[in-house]
């Protein structure tokens, strides 16, 4: 492996339905400010930076362009990735081979979108095969809803346990001042919003939001400087798989899993660990509805198959629970789409150095692991330490 | 860079039109090729290919996520695969930088669009800043009409020196099997040739072209082992300027300028018009070849269009720029930096053919985005 990669710096925004008052670039530099100042350095200590958004998303050509003044990539190095719903998670991986080669001491890696200003969904409509698929299928909703359809079918799950899995979210995410909906609500009122797909519910999916995330990565060198405690980036994982629904991607059985269950795998071998559930102290896994959350609790191996929502039915995985899962209250409250991932790693961060405010999980977090998900099945994970 | 990236196979399509071909098509024949040269595969043990990068755009391929096409065909199924999106050359620098990291050993890299599927330029008006630009009409074309009146008006480049590049590169293209433009042109034809957008003539403006293509690079080891005429990659940098073309200094290309210090300083490159043999640059447009060699330090500032007058650009000449013909000869956008790449790495493995420039030890390869060239990716190619 390379040099060492710690996270050195973590800022975000307010997430927000809308945000009138500031434009693209305004609203990238309240994070990128955040992230600097939280490192400790001012943008000369950026050695380069990177940049992800949906270019088709944000209905802009070359979206970092664009934005070279907010996020501080006047006259740096840096580069654009751009992986769907996994961006987020891929540009941070970008960062971290960036400052593992060698060539770079910091990396400022910054995720963001405006659905504001150009909502997301009529991209996403063309995120599918166009011959086929795309008559098929649309949007995101339809996923999760073969994925609670399916897990209802193979397990005792009934509507109940994913409801409140939602609530648990809710109520954390209203511990969190950076989260977009705070929202009190209990199992009955999630039972009682409106039918997107059966079985997923309007409150079941992630809200369309504002906002940007921006990490700062640097060197054991530069991190150990740093008046931050340094998390450590200890690896990570990519795993995307073809998608089509024509070809049978959405309706085989376990359709959006074998990526995860890949990632993770070839992760944990990697790291030794064999009991995910008792190794990784915190887990902020990109759960766009709270039906998806089932399925990656059991494809991270947090517990056997078909045992998720008896997790959830005892709250286990609550902030003062054995194994606290999205304690930021997740995707399902925050959905900036292109900062989602980032967001995913900055809260995993904040866990470890012990500032999460009310959010902070009861256990001493030592290890954690943070996901981006997206494209249908894709997955990008992190396995996050305090120790070097 | 303490350690060597290699340079062990490049492939690609041919760059004409191609209706008959889905997107998936022309990274499937592209990585088909890289595979059958190389013998390489994908692996889970490092015996092959660890991961892919992937070069598209969204917009050009009307597909949000459009590396689902590089999936199917590129081996991204259930493995690691990153898209960057930027020009091709960002993907050949990212993919060096993941196997510096010592997290990969070996990565395929594939780019591709279909530009005849679109109306570029309509892609373009969405990459220029929303408010006033955007209604303006502004494109990637009127852009470089406004930056080459500039630059012809400030440093007395003519017609006919930027006329020169396209005769050059027309020449330089039919030794090129690659390049879909079929025709030699004279200096008169283009200087006569409509205008597309004042100054800019037809011919002066990158055809439209379609296609994709594929490099493999490796670790030192691996690179030793799987090739004898390995590539080195000795140096890269890369830089974003402003983006309001108004808030450039256009005849200054300062971000190619910094890109260029530091993929030199990274491959100990001091002079680069001594040092290097021959140049693969990215000329969306005729003047900005003459321009680009500027900013690559290839003569002094204001001094590109002597340079094409002085023959040493041209076949023979001490410094060749774009023996393959360049972007001129018709090369996909997304595609065109790589591209760049796999040309010098021909001529480094001397199997240029036709095109190829004698002894050449040492490459230049660079790629650049956005309106006027508002980021630029330089990379320094050895033997």
């Amino acid at each position: 492996m390379g040099d060492r990669v710690a996270i050195m710096g973590v800022g975000q925004t307010d997430h927000r339905y809308m945000r009138p008052d500031v434009n693209h670039e305004e609203m990238i530099h309240e994070a990128v400010r955040l992230a600097l100042e939280d490192a400790g350095l001012t943008i000369r200590d950026i050695d380069t930076v990177i940049f992800d958004n949906m270019d088709l998303f944000e209905g802009h050509y070359l979206a970092d362009a664009m934005t070279v003044d907010g996020a501080g990539m006047y006259l740096k190095p840096g580069l654009k990735m751009n992986t769907g719903g996994t961006s987020g998670g891929t540009a941070v991986a970008t960062g971290w081979q960036h400052v593992a080669s060698g060539l770079f001491e910091t990396a400022l890696v910054v995720g963001w979108q405006k659905q504001d200003a150009s909502p997301s969904i009529g991209s996403l409509v063309t995120a599918r095969e166009p011959l086929y698929d795309r008559e098929l299928a649309a949007g995101a909703v339809g996923i999760f809803a073969t994925m609670g359809l399916q897990y209802m079918q193979e397990t005792g799950c009934r509507e109940e346990h994913a409801a409140l899995a939602r609530v648990i979210m809710a109520d954390n995410a209203r511990k969190n001042p950076h989260a977009h909906l705070k929202l009190e609500i209990t199992v009955e009122d999630v039972l009682a919003s409106r039918v997107l797909v059966w079985p997923v519910r309007l409150l079941h999916m992630s809200p369309t939001s504002c906002g940007a995330c921006a990490l700062v990565l640097g060197s054991e060198a530069r991190a150990r400087k740093g008046p931050k405690t340094p998390v450590w980036i200890r690896d990570l994982e990519t795993a995307h798989r073809e998608v089509s629904v024509f070809r049978g991607g959405c309706v085989e059985p376990r359709p959006q899993v074998s990526a995860i269950e890949v990632a993770a795998g070839r992760l944990y071998r990697r790291n030794g660990i064999t009991d995910p559930a008792g190794q990784i102290d915190v887990w902020e896994l990109y759960t766009p509805s709270s039906w998806a959350l089932f399925h990656w609790m059991e494809l991270f191996g947090i517990c056997e198959k078909g045992q998720a929502w008896r997790l959830v039915e005892k709250e286990a995985i609550r902030l003062d629970g054995p194994i606290p899962i999205e304690p930021s209250g997740g995707v399902v409250s925050t959905n900036p789409i292109g900062a989602s991932g980032v967001i995913r790693v900055a809260e995993a961060a904040l866990q470890i150095r012990k500032e999460a405010g009310e959010r902070q999980v009861a256990k001493d977090v030592k290890t954690a692991v943070a996901t981006a998900w997206g494209a249908g099945s894709w997955i990008v994970m992190f396995y996050l330490t305090r120790e070097a | 860079m303490k350690k060597k990236v290699g340079i062990v196979g490049v492939a690609r399509t041919s760059y004409g039109k191609r209706p008959e071909a889905h997107l998936q098509d022309l990274s499937f024949e592209a990585v088909q090729k890289v595979l059958e040269q190389t013998g390489l595969r994908f692996t889970e043990d490092g015996s092959g290919i660890d991961a892919t990068v992937s070069c598209s755009q969204d917009h050009w391929d009307g597909w949000t996520i459009s590396s689902k096409n590089a999936i199917d065909g590129a081996g991204g199924h259930l493995r690691t695969e990153e898209k960057v999106a930027a020009d091709g050359a960002y993907a050949l620098y990212y993919a060096v930088l993941c196997i510096l990291s010592g997290h990969h050993d070996c990565i395929l890299i594939i780019a591709h669009t279909k530009e005849s599927q679109v109306d570029g330029r309509l892609i373009e008006n969405t990459g220029i800043e929303p408010m006033y630009g955007r209604m303006l009409g502004l494109d990637f074309t009127t852009c470089a009409a406004l930056q080459a009146r500039r630059y012809m008006d400030e440093r007395g480049i003519t017609p006919t020196q930027c006329a020169r590049v396209v005769v050059k590169n027309r020449k330089n293209a039919m030794g090129n099997p690659a390049a879909p433009v079929s025709e030699i042109l004279t200096e008169d034809d283009v200087l006569t040739a409509p205008i597309l957008a004042d100054p800019i003539r037809v011919p002066e403006a990158k055809p439209v072209a379609d296609g994709a293509c594929a490099v493999i690079v490796a670790t030192e080891e691996k690179a030793l082992q799987w090739t004898d005429r390995p590539v080195w990659v000795k140096g890269m940098g890369c830089c974003y300027d402003r983006h309001y073309p108004g808030y450039r200094d256009l005849i200054d290309p300062l971000a190619l300028r910094k890109a260029a210090t530091m993929a030199y300083g990274m491959a100990g490159v001091s002079d680069p018009r001594k040092e290097v043999d021959l140049v693969e640059l990215s000329e969306y447009f005729a003047y900005q070849e003459l321009l680009w060699c500027e900013g690559l330090g290839l003569c002094p500032e204001g001094e590109g269009g002597k340079l094409v007058d002085s023959g040493a650009t041209g076949p023979g000449g001490d410094i060749p720029v774009n023996p393959s013909g360049g972007l001129l000869a018709g090369v996909p956008v997304n595609v065109a930096g790589l591209d760049r790449a796999v040309e010098a790495a021909l001529q480094l493995r001397a199997e240029a053919e036709e095109r190829q420039v004698e002894g050449a030890r040492t490459a230049l390869v660079h790629g650049t985005g956005g309106a006027c060239g508002q980021m630029h990716c330089v990379l320094v190619l050895g033997r």
